[in-house]
Formats: C-alpha cells, structure tokens, sequence
C-alpha cells in the first residue's frame, strides 16, 4: 500500500512538473561511443552513431546526413587523436552549430582521458599512417572505456544539470557491470 | 599466509601427533613438499616480476622522453598554419591547333598552366589554413606557376556562428554546381567537365566577396546559400562599380539511403553583368582580326546530383560514385565590335544592336573503384549549340559569319580514365579522350597525369 501510494504522489509531481526536457541530443563519431553515452543517458539522450563498425575510419567523407545530424546536436563524442580527421572537422565547420566547435562543452575528445601509446618519435609519412598524437584506437582497451565513461558522464552533467541524478545513476550501473566484466576478462585474457 | 599458518599449526600438532601411523607421516612429509614446491614456484614468479618492472622503467623512459621531444617541437610552431603543397604535372598527346575553342560558345578567356602539349608542370598549389581565433579560420590558396602567382583562395570563415549558418569573406571558389568548389587536385578526370569549361573556364568561378550559408535543422540535410562578389570573372567583366557586381543563390539536399548508399542534388542560380567581354573574331573586310564584345546580362541555372555507393559505407576497397550536372545560361545584351585597323568596318567601335542566346548542355561522369587504390571512370561531356537572337544583316555586315561564336555545332567529348592512388595523396592517372569541342576537329587525347600532396592536407567535401 505505502509503495504504491508514493507512486502514485510520484505521478501527480511529474504530471504537475510540466513537460519533460529535451533530450539531449548526442552525435557520436564511433558505435563505442554512441553505446557508451546510451548506457549513461538511458532515455535522456538521443543517440546518433555517425560510423558503424563495418567502415573503416580512414575513409568515411563529411557526407550530407552528417552534416545535417551534427546542425541539431548539442554533444559531439569523438575520439580525438586524429581518428576522425578525414570528416569530422568538415562536418563541424559545415554544420553551423556553434555548441560543438572545438574547445566549447558540447565537444567531448575520448583521446584526452587516456594516456595514449605508441606516441610516434617522429612525424613522416614515408612510414605510413602515423598518427601524431598516438594510437587513437584507444577503445580496443577496455580499461579506457571505463576512464573515458567517468569524464563523458561528468560533461553530460555539465551539459544538461537537470539529468544529473540520472547520468549518475547510468554510469554507477554500468561500471558496475563493466569492472564485473573486467574481471572476467583478465581471468580469460591471463593465459595470452 | 593461510599456508604458513597452515604449516606452523601442522608443526605444532607434531607433538601430539607423535602417535601418528607411518603412513600419516609419509602424507605429512607429501604436503610439506608440496607446499615447499608451491613456494618455490612463487618465489620465483616474483622475483621474475621484479627483475622486468626494474628493467620497464628503462624503456618507459625511452618513451615518456620521446613524446615530450615530440610536444616541444610542435609548440614552438605550435600556432604555425595547416601548410600543404600539391604538385601536379602530366604528359600530353593532343593536336597542336592554335586557338583551340569551344564552338558556338563565348570563350572564357586565356587560362594560365592551360593544356599544353607534350610533358608540362601544372600549376603547384600551396595552401594556408588555420583558425583565427574562437570566431574566424584563414584560408589561402596559390597556384604557382612559372613567374605567375594567382590568388585562389584567400578567405576567413567563421567557427560556428550557431543556429546552423556560416559565413565567408574573401575570396572563394563559389559552391554553385557541385563540381566548381573543387580544386583541380580533387578532380576525377585529368581536366575541367566541358560545361566548365564553357560556363566559367577552367579555373571555375571564384566570388570576391560574401557567402552566406544556412543548415536547416531537418534530419534531411538541407542547405541554403547566398553568395554576392565583385562579379569581374568570366561571363561577367571587372566593371568598376561600388555595388556587387554577381550574386548566387543555391540550394542542396542530401541524405543517406541504408549504410551503402549516399547522395546530394543541389540547384543553383548565378547572376552577373558584362561590360564589353571580349572575343576574337574576325571582320568581313581583309579578313582582320578583330575584338567581338558583349555587354549585358548573364544568368546561369545549374542543377546538379552525385551519388556514391560504398558496401556497407565502407568505401576503401571498393566504391562508385556518380554525377551529373546540367546548365542553361540565358545572356541578354548588346553585341559590338572594336578593331584598330583602319580598314576594318570595326575601327574604333561599332555597335551591332541586340544579343541574346539561350544555351545548355551538361556531363554525366561514373567513377568505380574496383580493386583497393585503382579506380576507373567514364564522362560523356555536351553543349548544345542553343538559340541565339541578333540581327544577321547587322552583325554579317561587319564579322564574318564562320567564327566560332556564332557556330551551330554540338560540342561533345568523351573521356576514360585509369588512377592509381597508392594513398590518400599521391595519384596516377592515365587518360584518354575523343574530344569534338571544336567544329570539324576529332582530337584523341592522351594523358598522363601525377597529382602528390604534402603537408597537412584537410579533408575534401563530398
């Protein structure tokens, strides 16, 4: 009875609270990322993943729906590192969305939460694809998923204050399930 | 711990144990030397544990040194410019024909690093970009060639101004059409599209002046842009005046349909004013070469559409793109002609009345990668002569009716291609071309073509 009487309260404060807020609106460059910023946002995000995991990076071109979907985003999640080089400066200058420019709170770089490696000691193309700032597959590490939830989950708050409560509560659960899986991953991993 | 333990209260019951059968001491001694062994093995683990993490921090260090090196050297250049270099040169087989036109089309004027015959540099590109400050990036483009340096590019645009618009200043390639804002190095065939050609010349059509773009936010992509400039480039002329003497409208749709596929149309309106363009022709008397000029109005529709098509959006093994793009330049004006021969029924100046013509034509060009770095590509470029309207007493009375700008000919070529692109800055491309532009000449073209870029090159549009 008490339990379904505080629910039922709970429902007339949310009838009374108004219409809900926007969601915010996420563009992730990668599919890491866009599950990523799901499990933290939950209903409260909308999530647009701008590469699938069958593309290769290096290749993918600043085409129209990116632009489009980057015009109405109000958090882009990127590696960084130069992974996204090739297309995602394009689409941000194109887009006209002055939130996610560079160096503004709606531009989230993975890249700068992890300690990068393979730095190389010199810049050359003649050795190929060298990225400067280091090895920006930085999600092939799990333990970097975990350092880079901490921060995104952090500039969602910044973000949408409103949700605070709710990020917390998405990147408590999921890092909970993920250091559940780590450990099962290490126990596997330790015979290699 | 739990073994120590463990073996000191073994140790301990020993005493009271004393009674204990043989075979109770032999499993005794058994666990002990179990446990022995297990120590053992640990112990060494450990120690192998230690002898590597006091060796690691030698090549930590190697490392952790090297990105500072790394990060101390960008800083002191640190604000220092995207800086790129394309070289380009090619090989060419062509016929040699002095005065090589376009039939029945005004020529656009003399383009520098033109088509040469036989083994020629292109023009090298050099390019600046970087941001301004939190509001503005710079952009300067040069083409440099042999004692000529032209300003392609030499803009500021704006970082987000928010609510999805753009703004640019300077000078820019305009964004009408889809193929005129791309530099020749981003190319699929080894020249201009002749509807480029005939539209704005090679070196495609540049604004001096403002752009203004503006991103709907539509899931669709939609963009609207309006450009206004000093109108002084090909089909309008350098008139002099405090006003924008061209302005451009355009419009681009564009969208995705599954993973593979991608597409954008656009349609675009270009508006500008000529004062005396000039044209070789020749007279009626000697026959001297003499200056034909049009002065009036120069309007310019252009649809265009491109597609690409990549396996799951995956475009680097294989992937095809295909466009097209048609036009219709409507001019309305005044036709007259200049000499300085005295003979010449166009001493000095002579009006001849009334100009108009109604032209069109258009390219359709596919592009398929087929095998990782090779690509192949077919165009199909055509005019069509269109209509024209002017007094044939008049003008036949004072030019020779033969020349070129008054042709009814169908202007046409055809072109294959073949590039190799080890990377995403270094190409080789084979050309062939059948090329009936010009009135009663088949010209088979042959080329050979590098395109190398250096620097830090940003991205191109789709």
């Amino acid at each position: 009875m008490r339990t379904s009487s505080k629910s039922l309260l709970a429902f007339f404060l949310a009838l009374l609270a108004g219409p809900a807020p926007a969601a915010l609106n996420i563009f992730a460059t990668v599919p890491e990322w866009a599950a990523l910023a799901q499990e933290i946002g939950g209903d409260r995000v909308k999530v647009f993943a701008a590469t699938h995991g069958l593309q290769d990076p290096h290749r993918v071109e600043a085409k129209p729906s990116l632009i489009a979907r980057a015009r109405s985003a109000d958090l882009v999640v990127a590696t960084g590192a130069e992974l996204e080089v090739g297309w995602l400066p394009l689409v941000l200058r194109e887009s006209g969305n002055a939130r996610i420019q560079p160096g503004r709170p709606g531009h989230f770089e993975a890249a700068q939460r992890v300690s990068m490696l393979e730095v190389p000691a010199r810049l050359d193309r003649a050795d190929g694809d060298v990225h400067a700032e280091g090895n920006p597959h930085i999600q092939t590490d799990p333990r970097n998923i975990l350092k880079v939830a901490e921060a995104l989950a952090a500039r969602m708050t910044e973000l949408d204050a409103a949700n605070a409560a709710a990020y917390r509560d998405g990147l408590r659960a999921f890092a909970q399930r993920w250091q559940a899986n780590l450990a099962r991953w290490e126990k596997a991993a330790a015979p290699l | 711990m739990k073994h120590r333990t463990i073996a000191v209260a073994a140790l301990a019951l020993f005493p009271f144990a004393a009674a204990a059968t043989d075979t109770e001491l032999k499993l005794l001694r058994e666990e002990v030397q179990r446990m022995k062994a297990d120590y053992e093995r640990r112990i060494d683990a450990l120690e192998k544990r230690l002898a590597a993490a006091e060796s690691a921090p030698a090549v930590a260090i190697a490392p952790a040194a090297a990105p500072q090196a790394a990060a101390a050297a960008p800083r002191a250049a640190g604000f220092n410019p995207e800086i790129s270099l394309t070289l380009q040169g090619q090989a060419k087989s062509m016929q040699d024909i002095p005065g090589r036109t376009i039939s029945g089309y005004w020529p656009a004027g003399d383009e520098h690093g033109g088509e040469k015959r036989g083994l020629s540099v292109d023009h090298t590109e050099l390019s600046f970009a970087a941001n301004i400050d939190s509001l503005f990036r710079g952009t300067a483009r040069f083409a440099v060639v042999d004692n000529e340096i032209d300003v392609e590019e030499a803009h500021f645009a704006t970082l987000g101004l928010g609510s999805g618009l753009a703004l640019k200043g300077g000078r820019f390639r305009s964004e009408i059409g889809y193929i005129n804002v791309q530099h020749p190095h981003e190319w699929d065939f080894a020249d201009a599209p002749l509807m480029s050609k005939a539209l704005f010349g090679a070196e495609g059509y540049r604004q001096d002046g403002l752009q203004l773009k503006w991103v709907a936010p539509t899931e669709l992509f939609l963009q609207f842009g309006a450009e206004m400039g000093r109108g002084d480039r090909f089909p309008g002329t350098d008139r002099n005046g405090t006003g924008p003497g061209a302005g451009a409208a355009f419009a681009k749709l564009g969208g995705d349909v599954g993973a593979s596929h991608a597409w954008q149309a656009g349609i675009s309106y270009l508006a500008t004013r000529a004062a005396d363009r000039p044209a070789h022709a020749m007279d009626t008397a000697g026959p001297n070469e003499v200056t034909a000029q049009f002065s009036g109005r120069s309007r310019a529709w252009i649809a265009d559409f491109v597609w690409k098509w990549a396996p799951d959006g995956d475009a680097r093994d294989r992937n095809f793109k295909l466009q097209g793009e048609v036009f219709r330049r409507s001019e309305d004006g005044t036709l007259a002609c200049s000499s300085d021969i005295g003979g010449s029924p166009c001493a000095g100046s002579l009006a001849l009345g009334g100009y108009q013509s109604r032209q069109g034509g258009g390219y359709v060009q596919g592009v398929w990668q087929f095998v990782p770095r090779w690509r192949v590509g077919a165009r199909y470029d055509w005019l069509g002569p269109g209509t024209r309207q002017y007094d044939d007493a008049t003008v036949f009375a004072a030019l020779d009716p033969g020349a070129s700008l008054f042709s009814t000919y169908r202007p046409k070529r055809s072109s294959l291609m073949l590039d190799w692109s080890p990377s995403e800055f270094s190409r080789l491309r084979l050309q062939y071309a059948r090329d009936t532009a010009m009135a009663d000449v088949t010209d088979n073209q042959v080329t050979l073509q590098y395109i190398m870029s250096l620097g830090a090159h940003g991205a191109h549009k789709f």
